[in-house]
């Protein structure tokens, strides 16, 4: 099968107007004839549903958690971006876009960028008029912030809980489409299988998470916004029920996986602690405005931070990167806390961490400024960490936080499964190889409020959908299969825990295949993943039973997941012979240690195929074309 | 970061699936890093319990650092356990002595069902902010943002409203089980904004309705839920929700 993106003809500034005129549109009376099934509910799914529904079709919506208003999009702090330019700075789609596209590392589409900075200030308007109390200035006008190094003020946020903020919107107009009867919402749900009839996305398999019952749901259209695999790692950045489960089985069942090696690691995270640290948590990147990074000079200096003087300080990134110095982009700055680290400078109890110091800036602004601008982060740092972070430098070291890749989509945002949908950070499109700061929120809600309520109309309109019923083969074998799974998982009564298993495969990929990667690492988790999966199948132990509430059960198929999909990850890591952006491989950089693409051989999305168990992936590309951005080599020196 | 180990007696609560009746159970933690959350503290009980053939305690939990409002029990009588201003996930271990004994107990109210041990059904909330805690705004039809301006001074205020996480420790903390600090936190930040101004009587009438419907008490003037709120709500937006309702009430067509 050949990819096709089915991206419009024409000048990049006129194709989503152009594809908007084109789609075939469903008549008003029919759109309620039409079900589509929503999987998940952060910003993404939060917002189609509510835009699917207030168009009139009948939305069936599915989450994890007890509500739909927990989503982990709830956990972003920075801002949303947006090219209103409202500071006249000389903001524009345009810039919007070229930033986007290069700071991705020029791994994106082109026109899925360009599509997503042209309705990022409709989503700004869309989220004032739901009462969203952003942030504004003394004229009650909005204010915006400059984020991630970014050279304009583009980002909009509200304090440093702009996704709290934003998704209570979209939960918001959610919770009024359930009570107009056409969302009906079912919370506690777990996706378990996609149905596919005659080639087509027709309804999924869930298990009700608290009674344990399977439950059969049909529709005309899935929809899948479920976020993306970070946990794979164990530790990470995301809320503890964040899993692959969903896209994974959409893989098996035909979808193409794009780009699973692209993962984003933030640099300023809190260190880890102990053995049994659950997560770790971020600190917002606008932190490195005022924070100086810094590590003693001498390897092993056990002395405290106040002690160490001056000029026995390294501060490294702005020694290396005078021009932008503490401000280098994410990717650059994670490496250099780890290069730092692995060469005996790391400091605390582990010796991976770094220092983030705000004592010059409390000296030149006064605690009282520094303390308006991130009094919240200074109080989670000190009631996590236990230590004053107006006194101490605070200690950091980076966290695998987002992933760039996902299934692969078109630019209506259909999988290789015709009637699949994929939204927000589950697919791959638009991040490229790494993404900037604000920009994820941004993509969640264009995909979910003014991307697919067009998209899917154009699909469903197309036709050839026969009725389904639950009760027919493609549905029952589904369930067979989830429900074979789970009576193995519980039947297998082993020695080790899930989590067990769990932080031995993050453990392994988070040295392997982490921040920098190298061949001898890579082909080290792809022999050890297999055998740590068959002594997953072979010893795990997951109490309890099947018809309950059971927590230790629905992690247990979580990690069998990951099993499965961390080998296709470090699969499509060693395929990459080049370095870009968030992916690493040591091999593959300049003399000044950055990333170095190899645009003749790599300028490509890679979507894999599932074969079958015990089968390698096939590997399709598709080769991406810069008509409108010249490609370059990043430079932030 | 100079972590300890502590010892800690648990008494936590264990309630079956389906069943009405539950038993506070004792269990020893043993050498428990005072580094870890609360959370994490009951990871490693789960994790023994799991490897000695009992079954783990439920409870929920999703982001860990604060924001999802997922988490939540009974700690030594207080919501989220005793320090201000804290969510149970960002509770830290550093907070207890070496051989305290901690009752940990889920949130309880009338309108909160346990489903299992610390687990409790809070669809309630959903249900309160269906009846009206939104702006009835179609994907769209928005002004340009700017054409509407907010003071700042409202839209912080908004903001400070806004900040709830909807846990449901301000009802688990009310003699009454009330819902009035959750509720009102929605209605005061709509009712801050010009754009929440048109429905702002229909949304404060029908959310109350449906919050008496649903079983919750109403408010005494007991502040608990502001003292247990992780979020430092504050019962100013009660008093402002009290305002809504009785212009809705005297001045306004909704029923």
């Amino acid at each position: 099968m050949t990819l096709d993106s089915k991206v419009p003809g024409g000048p990049i500034e006129g194709k989503w107007r152009k594809h908007k005129a084109e789609l075939k549109l469903v008549n008003p009376a029919n759109k309620r004839k039409f079900t589509v099934i929503v999987v998940g509910t952060g910003l993404a799914g939060g917002s189609a549903s509510a835009s699917l529904a207030e168009l009139g079709y009948n939305v069936k919506t599915f989450c994890i958690q007890d509500s739909p208003r927990r989503a982990h999009s709830i956990a972003a702090q920075g801002g949303i971006n947006a090219a209103k330019n409202y500071p006249n700075d000389g903001d524009s789609v345009w810039r919007l876009f070229y930033d986007t596209v290069k700071g991705g590392d020029f791994r994106a589409r082109e026109a899925n960028v360009y599509r997503l900075a042209e309705v990022s200030n409709l989503i700004i308007d869309q989220c004032a008029a739901q009462g969203i109390p952003f942030a504004r200035e003394y004229s009650g006008l909005l204010a915006n912030r400059s984020f991630g190094g970014a050279q304009v003020s583009r980002t909009f946020y509200a304090r440093g809980q702009t996704g709290q903020q934003l998704l209570l919107g979209a939960y918001g107009s959610l919770s009024r489409q359930i009570a107009a009867g056409k969302v009906t919402m079912f919370p506690r749900r777990e996706m378990l299988d996609l149905v596919v009839v005659n080639g087509r996305a027709r309804g999924i398999v869930v298990r009700n998470l608290v009674t344990g019952q399977m439950e059969r749901h049909e529709a005309h259209a899935v929809v899948l916004a479920t976020g993306g695999y970070g946990n794979v790692f164990f530790l990470s950045t995301n809320a503890m029920a964040c899993n692959v489960t969903a896209a994974w089985r959409c893989h098996k069942k035909g979808a193409f996986f794009a780009n699973p090696c692209f993962t984003q690691i933030h640099p300023t995270c809190i260190p880890v602690h102990g053995a049994f640290q659950s997560k770790l948590t971020l600190m917002s990147e606008s932190l490195r405005n005022d924070g100086r990074v810094w590590v003693p000079k001498t390897k092993g200096d056990a002395r405290k931070p106040k002690d160490i003087p001056e000029s026995e300080r390294d501060y490294y990134l702005e020694r290396k990167y005078p021009s932008f110095g503490n401000l280098v982009p994410r990717d650059v700055a994670s490496r250099n806390a780890k290069f730092m680290c692995d060469a005996g400078m790391g400091v605390g109890e582990t010796g991976l961490a770094v220092y983030l110091d705000f004592a010059d800036a409390i000296e030149r602004d006064g605690k009282a400024v520094i303390e308006k601008k991130y009094g919240n982060l200074f109080a989670m740092y000190e009631k996590i960490s236990g230590e004053d972070p107006y006194t101490t430098p605070m200690m950091i070291y980076p966290a695998i936080h987002y992933t760039m890749g996902g299934l692969w989509v078109d630019y209506d945002l259909m999988s290789t499964i015709p009637g699949l949908f994929v939204l927000g950070e589950a697919n791959f499109s638009d991040h490229g190889a790494n993404r900037l700061g604000a920009s994820a929120l941004m993509q969640g809600l264009a995909d979910g409020y003014f991307v697919i309520p067009y998209t899917i109309g154009g699909y469903l309109a197309g036709g050839g959908l026969e009725p389904v019923s639950t009760d027919s083969a493609a549905f029952a074998d589904a369930e067979k299969e989830a429900v074979a799974r789970i009576e193995k998982l519980l039947s297998i009564g082993g020695k080790r825990t899930v989590d067990d298993f769990h932080k031995e495969l993050g453990h392994l990929l988070w040295n392997d295949c982490g921040m920098g990667r190298t061949d001898a690492g890579l082909q080290n988790a792809l022999d050890r993943i297999p055998a740590i999966r068959a002594e997953f199948w072979e010893n795990v132990r997951v109490p309890g039973g099947r018809a309950d509430f059971n927590q230790s059960l629905e992690r247990a198929g979580r990690v069998a997941d990951f099993l499965e999909f961390a080998e296709l990850m470090v699969t499509d890591a060693l395929a990459r012979r080049e370095s870009c952006g968030g992916h690493f491989n040591e091999a593959f950089q300049t003399p000044e240690n950055e990333a170095l693409r190899d645009d003749e051989n790599f300028c490509h999305v890679a979507a894999w195929e599932y074969a079958g168990d015990k089968k390698a992936p096939v590997l399709h590309k598709e080769p991406l074309t810069f008509e409108n951005v010249k490609l370059t080599q990043r430079s932030y020196k | 970061m100079s972590a300890r180990t502590i010892n800690l007696t648990l008494k936590i609560w264990r309630q079956r699936q389906g069943e009405k009746k539950g038993a506070f159970e004792t269990f020893e933690a043993r050498g428990i890093s005072t580094d870890s959350s609360f959370l994490e503290m009951l990871d490693v009980v789960n994790e023994n319990l799991t490897l000695s053939g009992r079954e783990p305690v439920a409870f929920d939990h999703d982001c860990r650092e604060g924001i999802c409002g997922m988490c939540g029990a009974v700690v030594n009588g207080r919501a989220h356990g005793p320090e201000a201003g804290t969510t149970l996930c960002q509770l830290h271990m550093r907070h207890f002595q070496d051989g305290d004994t901690i009752a940990i107990e889920p949130f309880r109210a009338r309108a909160f069902k346990v489903i299992k041990d610390l687990a409790v059904d809070r669809g309630a909330f959903d249900s309160i902010i269906q009846a009206g805690g939104f702006i009835s705004v179609n994907t769209g039809s928005s002004p340009e943002a700017n054409s509407t301006p907010v003071p700042q001074e409202n839209a912080e205020a908004a903001m400070d409203a806004a900040a709830c996480i909807g846990c449901g420790a301000c009802v688990a903390s009310c003699p009454n089980a009330s819902a009035m600090l959750f509720l009102s936190a929605k209605v005061s930040q709509m009712a801050l904004l010009p754009q929440g101004r048109p429905e702002a009587a229909k949304r404060v009438l029908g959310m109350l309705r449906k919050m008496d419907a649903l079983g919750f008490g109403n408010c005494t003037n007991e502040r608990e839920c502001e003292a247990d709120c992780p979020k430092e709500i504050s019962i100013a937006h009660i008093a402002r929700m009290n305002r809504e309702f009785l212009k809705a009430s005297f001045f306004s067509k909704e029923k």
